[in-house]
């Protein structure tokens, strides 16, 4: 089973020593997600929108492939690129500058959207291992 | 410049989630995840904090390391998960906590630092 990152196993996974590998692929993985997500900042609230949908849809196609990935892969690309890539607190942030009932409009339709791309990126990817490995 | 400081806030935000989501999970044997809901929830707050002060702090712990140390995507999967699994209370709870008290805490280190 991969490292017990922060999109984990289903079973919590037995405590193991922090690996420097693990550690030095989170950081790097993280520096480089946050740098991208900072080609968004200029955007504003629709750039944050932006990368947390994009980045919930890559993590859903991530989970279904990190079995026949690279041990590493998932801590560079899924608890690093993408964790750093996707903010929660730009988000939440966002929430208290809107205010009132657009506050709540926002919030409820980013979870949507983000929670859709979660769920279709894994269907699409499972679809098309399905199909590789049957056809 | 500003790209290396969001770079290493970033990394450094990364690894912290990294080391506390495996911190909460050695003490709480359960599906529900509460790393990422910790990590979130107090990034959020930091980020209340440090929102409106110079262009520095902005990028380095702002953009940085709160973009680094909080995640949209791991909340998003680990609610999917729990759905996938029938557990359709627990993800639930898991959007209405973590949207509550994420806001909640933007708010008050927003207001704190007024």
């Amino acid at each position: 089973m991969a490292d017990p990152g922060v999109a984990g196993p289903r079973v919590p996974a037995p405590r193991r020593e922090v690996s420097a590998p693990v550690l030095l692929a989170v950081a790097l993985g993280g520096g480089l997600g946050g740098l991208a997500r900072y080609a968004f900042a200029g955007l504003g609230l629709p750039g944050t929108v932006a990368v947390n949908v994009l980045g919930s849809a890559l993590i859903g196609v991530l989970v279904v492939l990190v079995p026949r990935l690279h041990p590493l892969a998932r801590p560079f690309l899924g608890v690093g690129f993408l964790g750093g890539f996707t903010t929660f607190s730009a988000y939440a942030l966002d929430a208290v500058r809107l205010g009132d009932l657009r506050a709540g409009l926002y919030l409820v339709v980013v979870v949507v959207l983000a929670l859709g791309a979660t769920a279709l990126g894994m269907a699409v990817t499972r679809k098309v291992i399905g199909r590789k490995e049957t056809g | 410049m500003t790209a290396l400081l969001v770079f290493v806030g970033a990394a450094v935000g990364a690894v912290s989630r990294y080391l506390t989501d495996r911190f909460v999970r050695s003490r709480h044997d359960s599906v529900f995840p509460w790393g990422t809901l910790t990590v979130n929830v107090v990034g959020s707050f930091v980020l209340g904090c440090v929102a409106g002060t110079g262009p520095t702090w902005t990028a380095l712990v702002g953009t940085g390391f709160c973009g680094g140390l909080t995640t949209y995507s791991t909340f998003s999967f680990e609610t999917v998960r729990l759905l996938e699994d029938g557990r359709h209370r627990q993800a639930l709870a898991n959007v209405v906590v973590s949207l509550v008290a994420g806001v909640a805490a933007a708010a008050a280190g927003y207001l704190l630092t007024r």
